[in-house]
């Protein structure tokens, strides 16, 4: 079985065999992953452009509007899009999906007893600008249960996912809010390391609140990837 | 030097963010399952196929990308499971060139619930036989398993099935 971690980069990621988390256990690789250095170097991610992005992508409170205005917490989610050595990574795609303020998801397959918001998708899109930088306008997500186990919520958090300068720099992650008492009991969240997992917990942004209409929140997206300069010297 | 954001599961609801118009969401989408116009492409072909998870049952709700780099074409495509009868994902495509040091191959990842982190693999061709014997990836790949990176071909159509568990386990790349 493939109980043990990998190292390089991806040690700093879940495993993939994680049994509290039990759909892993049916779906992890069993056989050690191969290794080939260099194999991702070549590998560019499509190019973005601008003139896709719709005026509302990046705004969860409008893009699914029908009659009114979705109901929850108004929030401003921003950050920066980086490489590891913090360098931001412009033009590169934000994709954002999230349940509603009661904790349901639009999705069909969603069966949690909670309602749907008609004026709330909760799904958007954004391109980082030139320093790597992204926002959204969207609700404060609900918590919801989910059947892993006895009593298990799933914390409050968004799904982003996020593509940057090549193929290995690819990243699926959920971000979280501080302090929620939900995270400990979470084997999702609790299957990434510790060195990285308060890596996925926003910070609440005063600066960026804005007044009178919505609560600021800071996540900043450290992807992986190779050294950019291996690129600019070819 | 930063440490990475980890990865954490795309789960089962993925379809109207990142899927949105093949599942019938109400959200534009930038991507699908055709990487190129069938109909401009003398030379299109399908690659088509399903994911088996270790009960060898077919994966309803797994999200695929194809990254295609050739030197002469740069063509990406996602697609979900979920809304084919039988779980295929399919791909129009055209075949990808030898890039002078290898065989000609497809870049896969693999996303779905109960996968913490994404999987890579490769897709090469049944008809590069001579090219596929000295490719320096599947050389890197333990004979026995090289098989499970190899489309089978039919007409225009490559089939490719992935094999989460089991004796036809597909190889997976770690990320580096």
């Amino acid at each position: 079985m493939n109980k043990k971690k990998a190292g390089g980069i991806e040690s700093f990621h879940p495993p993939r065999l994680y049994p509290d988390y039990k759909s892993t256990v049916l779906r992890a690789p069993h056989r050690p992953l191969i290794l080939v250095p260099g194999i991702f170097d070549d590998a560019y991610g499509p190019v973005f452009g601008e003139s896709e992005v719709g005026p509302d992508d990046h705004d969860l409170t409008k893009n699914g509007r029908r009659d009114g205005e979705p109901l929850g917490e108004r929030m401003i989610v921003h950050g920066k899009v980086m490489d590891l050595n913090g360098k931001g990574i412009p033009n590169t795609l934000v994709e954002l999906w999230q349940a509603n303020s009661a904790g349901r998801y639009i999705h069909k397959v969603d069966q949690h007893d909670a309602p749907l918001d008609p004026n709330f998708l909760g799904a958007g899109r954004c391109l980082t600008d030139q320093e790597g930088c992204y926002l959204f306008y969207t609700i404060k997500p609900g918590a919801y249960p989910w059947g892993n186990h006895y009593n298990a919520w799933r914390p409050q958090h968004l799904h982003f996912s996020v593509f940057g300068r090549n193929i290995s720099s690819r990243l699926v992650t959920q971000m979280y809010f501080p302090g929620d008492p939900l995270l400990l009991y979470d084997p999702i969240y609790e299957s990434a390391p510790e060195t990285t997992r308060h890596l996925m917990v926003a910070d609440f942004d005063l600066d960026r609140t804005e007044p009178m209409f919505a609560l600021g929140y800071k996540f900043d997206i450290v992807l992986n990837g190779r050294n950019e300069s291996r690129f600019e010297n070819r | 030097m930063k440490l990475p954001t980890p990865s954490q599961t795309v789960g089962p609801f993925f379809a109207y963010g990142l899927t949105p118009q093949q599942y019938g969401y109400d959200f534009s989408q930038w991507y699908n399952n055709k990487l190129i116009d069938p109909q401009q492409h003398d030379d299109s072909i399908i690659i088509t196929g399903r994911v088996f998870d270790g009960n060898h049952d077919t994966v309803p709700d797994a999200m695929i990308e194809l990254w295609q780099r050739d030197g002469e074409c740069n063509l990406f495509g996602r697609v979900g499971t979920g809304t084919d009868p039988d779980h295929r994902f399919i791909f129009h495509t055209i075949k990808p060139r030898t890039d002078g040091t290898g065989a000609p191959f497809v870049t896969l990842i693999l996303f779905m619930r109960g996968q913490l982190l994404h999987s890579y693999t490769r897709i090469y061709f049944e008809d590069e036989s001579d090219l596929n014997k000295s490719d320096p990836v599947l050389l890197n790949v333990p004979e026995s398993r090289r098989e499970t990176l190899v489309a089978r071909k039919q007409g225009s159509k490559y089939f490719f099935d992935i094999y989460m568990q089991g004796p036809n386990e597909t190889v997976f790349f770690e990320i580096c």
